[in-house]
């Protein structure tokens, strides 16, 4: 399964500072573990809010707003996409990441084609085998 | 722990000892490192790499043969720890074991549920839910392995050299073989089979990073990633298969696909000729470049097919490269090249055959011909819903043949 973890802002995050080099480290080093482990499938850092915009919706309006947003807390400073078995493994991952002082991160989990099961046809085994006789022209 | 250890090794003084030189590790490295988070996981860990460090010199010894299969059922008895997976190294160890599990002494089938169990850490009534057989037919098919590869008395090592690409070959094929197994389910299948996929997804990525030297391996890769990425446009809302010129390439994962062809890239560098895996996944890769259908390479994709057929002759490759040659170079071209495939015995039953003769003879507006191969086809297929296609398309092949 996947997770989108994401990273929060923090006031320096916000402030459009970098990272110091130590924490670039850090970061790499557990960047590539995720990635020799098989978890990684992306990580973006995203730029201070003041660089980015809302649109506002409200019926047939649009209204665009222009950073930076105040709430820091609730803003996003970054993300990774995970391929994990669960959760837990998924919470066991970002304990480990080399976060230091105050911040927090949030784990989601991506829906998957399988979540939309319900909404399908049950006689699956029936497609499984059409799909396998024709699995040459899916290349 | 010591309950833990003993219900791994059976050994009562050897789990003793072992908890011990744990806690001498911890005691050394403790104060440099820190208490990790989990002390308890750490101690469980360490305990259990001396253990498989002491099986795997104990399998140096003249009793090689017996001692591999205890490293194994160490490995298999292990019971899936979180933080112990975490914190294994993710190195030679496991490179031993995905090369063991997928020795070539061992059926297929074999070697896949092996793989699954030792490696990957799936269950045995996981793997058979996943297979689609029972229990006890996996549970077995596992424990025969281990005899055989005990019997065979194959050394826990990495193989080098001339025969690293042989056994190489046959780790890749396991780990494709676990991928289509989960990627011919479908959404409203179990969803252990598509953990398969996921499963096989994440063992090629960890090979890639441990043999990054090999092209196939990134070859690989790239082709399941870039399979994986068409996962959701595969099948309608109906449950219907749609076949990839079909398919809303709006639904195709487009991470999965930069995955791939970024994978495809790092196989294209070592450039080292050309292996069947890299030669698919460029093939794939076509597709995924084609913002829409009618964008497709198929000049390209033909000169692929053809490169494949060299090295991987078979007759559904040639019927491949037929398709794509009707595409490239028009149905007469491709009629040429189906003309041999005919006579293949193998080719005999095969509805695809005549499915695609069909295609092509309809596009000559040779309709009367291709009603009799579509017919042909429908009588051939097992599958309802492609009969009924079929059906269908003999149908409007006469239409048009008494309309002309």
């Amino acid at each position: 399964m996947k997770f989108m973890v994401i990273v929060k802002a923090t006031k320096e995050s916000e402030a459009g500072g970098l990272p110091d080099p130590q924490q670039m480290a850090e970061m790499g080093k557990f960047n590539e573990e995720l990635v020799k482990a098989g978890v990684l499938l992306a990580a973006e850092g995203l730029q201070a809010s003041s660089k980015g915009a809302r649109v506002r919706f409200s019926g047939g309006e649009r209204t665009v707003i222009d950073g930076p947003f105040a709430e820091t807390k609730e803003l996003i400073a970054g993300f990774w996409l995970w391929q994990v078995r669960s959760l837990e493994e998924a919470i066991e991952w970002v304990k480990r990441s080399p976060f230091h002082g105050e911040t927090e991160v949030e784990i989601r989990q991506v829906y998957e084609l399988e979540d939309f099961a319900q909404v399908m046809s049950p006689d699956h085994l029936e497609r499984r085998k059409t799909l396998e006789s024709q699995s040459w022209r899916q290349q | 722990m010591i309950g833990g250890l003993m219900r791994i090794v059976r050994d009562v003084g050897l789990a003793e000892d072992m908890g011990q030189e744990a806690l001498l590790a911890a005691l050394q490295q403790w104060p440099e490192t820190g208490i990790p988070t989990n002390p308890g996981a750490w101690l469980m860990t360490t305990a259990k790499r001396r253990a498989i460090d002491y099986f795997r010199h104990q399998s140096m010894s003249a009793a090689k043969n017996e001692e591999l299969a205890r490293t194994v059922a160490v490995l298999e008895q292990t019971t899936p720890d979180l933080a112990g997976r975490l914190d294994d190294p993710v190195g030679d160890d496991l490179l031993r074991l995905i090369f063991i599990a997928c020795h070539p002494v061992l059926s297929r089938e074999s070697r896949a549920a092996l793989t699954l169990r030792v490696v990957g850490g799936l269950t045995t009534s996981e793997i058979a839910r996943s297979f689609l057989t029972g229990e006890a037919t996996i549970a077995q098919r596992i424990v025969r392995a281990k005899r055989t590869l005990a019997e065979a008395k194959i050394p826990f090592e990495v193989p080098r050299g001339a025969e690293l690409s042989a056994r190489l070959g046959s780790v890749l094929e396991v780990i494709y073989l676990i991928f289509n197994e989960g990627y011919s389910a479908t959404a409203g299948a179990d969803l252990m089979r598509t953990a398969l996929c996921e499963e096989a997804l994440r063992l090629g990525r960890v090979l890639a990073e441990l043999e990054t030297a090999e092209p196939e391996v990134h070859g690989l890769v790239a082709l399941m990633e870039i399979q994986a990425s068409r996962a959701r446009a595969r099948v309608s809302a109906s449950g219907e298969p749609i076949l990839l010129l079909d398919q809303n390439r709006a639904l195709w994962d487009r991470l999965l696909i930069g995955r791939g062809l970024a994978a495809l890239e790092r196989a294209e560098k070592l450039a080292r000729g050309k292996g069947p895996y890299r030669l698919q996944a460029e093939i794939a890769a076509c597709h995924a470049r084609a913002l829409r259908a009618e964008d497709t390479d198929w000049e390209r994709i033909m000169q692929l097919y053809g490169e494949l057929v060299g090295i991987m002759p078979s007759p559904v490759v040639e019927l491949n490269r037929a398709v794509a040659v009707g595409f490239a170079r028009g149905p007469e071209e491709a009629l040429k090249l189906l003309e041999p495939l005919q006579r293949e015995p193998s080719m005999k039953n095969y509805h695809l055959l005549p499915s695609v003769r069909g295609d092509m003879l309809a596009r000559l507006g040779r309709n009367a011909e291709a009603a009799v191969e579509f017919e042909r086809a429908a009588e051939m297929t097992q599958n309802a819903r492609e009969q009924k296609l079929l059906r269908e398309r003999a149908r409007k092949s006469r239409e048009a043949e008494q309309g002309a």
